[in-house]
């Protein structure tokens, strides 16, 4: 009960934060003085690219929690899981932001720019995550913070090999200043950083409403399993009787 | 028995079936084949393009070959509850991975020289730099294989493998077929001051992906 | 007498999917017994012989199996059992030889032990033939054989009978009495009283996932 009226507060404080954050982006912080309003996108560009790599680094620290056996509990499993769906959703949004940002900028949709290559690839990355999580079955908690685990290994490699393409081999680089957005105003760095913030508690809310949800059905699963029990034992009870 | 000894006894399992059902010869290779194939007919109006795009294509055909010799390695496993067989042998779980990722090794190798003699034939490709080309394929190979098996093992038990390790694999190894195609390309412009440092990347990899095979493939077969 | 028990397992619940397959089974087997598993299709004795051999997880309960509490490993005391299931753990594309000698150098086992487990069976006439052309009687004495060569100390066997013919049937009834006498201790299940009653086993009847005679103390089998 506790739990469920600190999860409402919380839930609250981050609409507030997000109605703020909402009212300094789009009205109170100035235009950028190259870009006009299209940097404006980097108030929901930077959050949404730093809670993915945050998502992931919990989803990662969460399975090996898991795996570990003196902390092996069902909730690291549920928040590894909760953490990445956020974190899914957060790299598509960074991908959709960058490119909506980058067109009138670059020309094109697309630009193999060295972060948002090394996004689209954790994408991908993250979604095998989430399709093998979709399959439960016996031993499932175990086999996807393995997963989880390798997943992340393979992110700074991925980072390494997608930078040196990038910056030996293509003239992306230059690109990579004009997306630049040089914060001299201070008042488009604060609402840089009260977006970062109040994403990071949308963030955090999502991941508690979706593990008590977890922690719902594995409950479900529970019952569901001692009534299978009572069920398949029955017969023989009627015929010891 | 050691850790070598069953990694050679599973590894050696390995190649004698595939020795003896040829799906490795009549399934596999003839895809890489056509897969080179096709790409000259994707590019076709630009057919002077293929000699400077052959590393990336070679690489691709090798990628989606190595997704057929992964699940042809797992699938063997999947008949007669070989999998439980090879849980009650009691042998090392890191020891079935290098075996099992060996014999893919091997199997892709081989692969590769035969596309490479493809290559140089149908995209007009002139050999250069073979002096990292050959560790450049090596270590590349080794990642792949690793990567595959251990992802292989991860979907064994499950019914949808066949889709969900293309899925896995592919992100996975997108920096072995980024180091590869560069080295490759790097290699054949002479560049090889350039080419050895893509080729290092692909031995970091390879050497993270057996390291990661060697300790997980245990408690993922457990589970599979 | 002092009681050595090899298998002790209390309220043993063990899942397949969602499906209790053991719904709280009890079983207690000594050093050298042979027990007898009875009851109809379904009743949970496969799952029983795959959680003894530390295939199955448990669920709940407690199990210990040779000295191992199968709760926190279900590894160590692979090698000192032998499991006979509905399955051969064979390759296909494998001769019946090849089969055999991999399961017995995967065990830690030598070619010659696989070879005198073979003809014990019969199956020199088998050993040139692929898996895959092996009948069902066959594949049937090839996983006895594979069992045997394992020199188990604990023999565990789903249907042995099955599928045998006559001559089949008196070797491994022959095999089953010296495995008692060399002190290993043997649990099978199986659908022909005749068969077990001639063997001398102890009748643990299996129903609805719950044994009944599984536990061999009379005053814990009274406060039950």
């Amino acid at each position: 009960m506790i739990e469920r009226l600190r999860s409402a507060w919380l839930g609250a404080l981050t609409s507030v934060a997000l109605a703020a954050t909402l009212l300094f982006a789009l009205v109170i912080a100035p235009p950028d003085s190259v870009q006009g309003d299209a940097a404006r996108l980097l108030y929901l560009h930077v959050p949404a690219a730093w809670l993915a790599y945050l998502a992931f680094f919990v989803t990662a620290v969460a399975s090996a929690l898991y795996l570990w056996p003196r902390t092996r509990r069902p909730a690291w499993d549920h928040l590894a899981g909760a953490s990445a769906e956020v974190g899914v959703i957060c790299t598509g949004l960074t991908l959709f932001v960058g490119s909506v940002w980058g067109k009138p900028i670059w020309g094109p949709w697309w630009e193999w720019e060295a972060r948002l290559t090394t996004t689209a690839v954790l994408f991908f990355l993250y979604l095998g995550y989430l399709a093998l999580r979709r399959l439960g079955g016996r031993g499932a908690e175990r086999r996807n913070a393995i997963a989880a685990l390798i997943a992340f290994v393979d992110v700074p490699i991925v980072h390494f090999s997608v930078n040196w393409w990038t910056t030996l081999h293509q003239e992306g680089s230059v690109f990579n200043d004009r997306m630049q957005v040089s914060i001299t105003d201070p008042l488009m760095s604060f609402t840089l950083w009260l977006a970062v913030g109040s994403f990071t508690l949308l963030y955090v809310w999502c991941c508690i409403t979706r593990m008590r949800l977890l922690e719902l059905e594995d409950g479900q699963a529970e019952r569901d399993l001692a009534r299978a029990i009572e069920a398949r034992v029955a017969p023989t009870a009627t015929v010891s009787a | 028995m050691s850790f070598a000894s069953e990694a050679v006894l599973i590894a050696a399992k390995d190649l004698r079936i595939e020795a003896r059902s040829r799906v490795a010869t009549a399934q596999i290779l003839p895809f890489g084949g056509i897969v080179l194939l096709l790409f000259a007919f994707a590019l076709d109006p630009r057919r002077n393009v293929l000699p400077t795009v052959a590393p990336g294509l070679f690489w691709i055909a090798v990628l989606l070959s190595s997704l057929l010799a992964v699940s042809r390695s797992f699938a063997i496993e999947a008949d007669h509850g070989a999998r439980d067989g090879l849980r009650l042998a009691g042998l090392d779980g890191g020891a079935i991975f290098l075996g099992k990722a060996a014999a893919v090794a091997v199997e892709l190798l081989a692969l590769e020289v035969i596309l490479l003699v493809g290559v140089v034939g149908l995209y007009d490709v002139e050999v250069h730099g073979l002096v990292v080309i050959v560790p450049a394929a090596i270590l590349a190979t080794v990642g792949l294989a690793a990567a595959g098996t251990v992802y292989g093992v991860l979907a064994a038990g499950l019914r949808v493998r066949e889709t969900l390790v293309p899925l896995l694999v592919l992100p996975a190894v997108a920096p072995v077929l980024l180091a590869a195609t560069r080295a490759f390309e790097l290699a054949l412009g002479e560049e090889l001051a350039d080419a050895w440092r893509w080729t290092s990347l692909l031995g970091v990899f390879a050497v993270v992906s057996s390291m990661v095979g060697v300790v997980a493939f245990g408690p993922l077969l457990e589970e599979s | 007498m002092n009681r050595l028990p090899v298998v002790s397992i209390r309220n043993a619940v063990c899942l397949l999917g969602r499906f209790p397959a053991l719904a709280g089974a009890d079983l207690e087997v000594d050093a050298g017994e042979i027990v007898w598993l009875a009851g109809p299709n379904g009743a949970g004795k496969t799952t029983l012989l795959r959680l003894l051999s530390g295939l199955v997880p448990l669920h709940s309960g407690s199990a210990r199996v040779l000295d191992v509490d199968l709760a926190h490993d279900r590894r160590s005391h692979r090698r000192s059992l032998a499991l006979v299931g509905h399955e051969t753990f064979g390759y296909d594309d494998l001769t019946g030889a090849s089969t055999l000698r991999f399961a017995a150098r995967a065990a830690g086992r030598s070619a010659a032990d696989a070879d005198a487990a073979g003809a014990r069976f019969g199956l020199d006439a088998l050993a040139p033939i692929a898996h895959a052309a092996l009948s069902a009687g066959q594949r049937r004495r090839l996983a006895l054989a594979i069992a045997f060569a394992r020199d188990p100390r604990l023999l565990l066997l789903a249907e042995p009978h099955a599928g045998l013919d006559a001559d089949g049937r008196r070797v491994l009834d022959a095999a089953l009495a010296t495995a008692v006498d060399e002190g290993r201790t043997v649990v099978f299940s199986s659908h022909e009283s005749d068969r077990a009653a001639a063997l001398g086993a102890r009748a643990v009847t299996v129903e609805g996932g719950r044994t009944v005679g599984g536990i061999i103390d009379a005053a814990a089998a009274a406060r039950r």
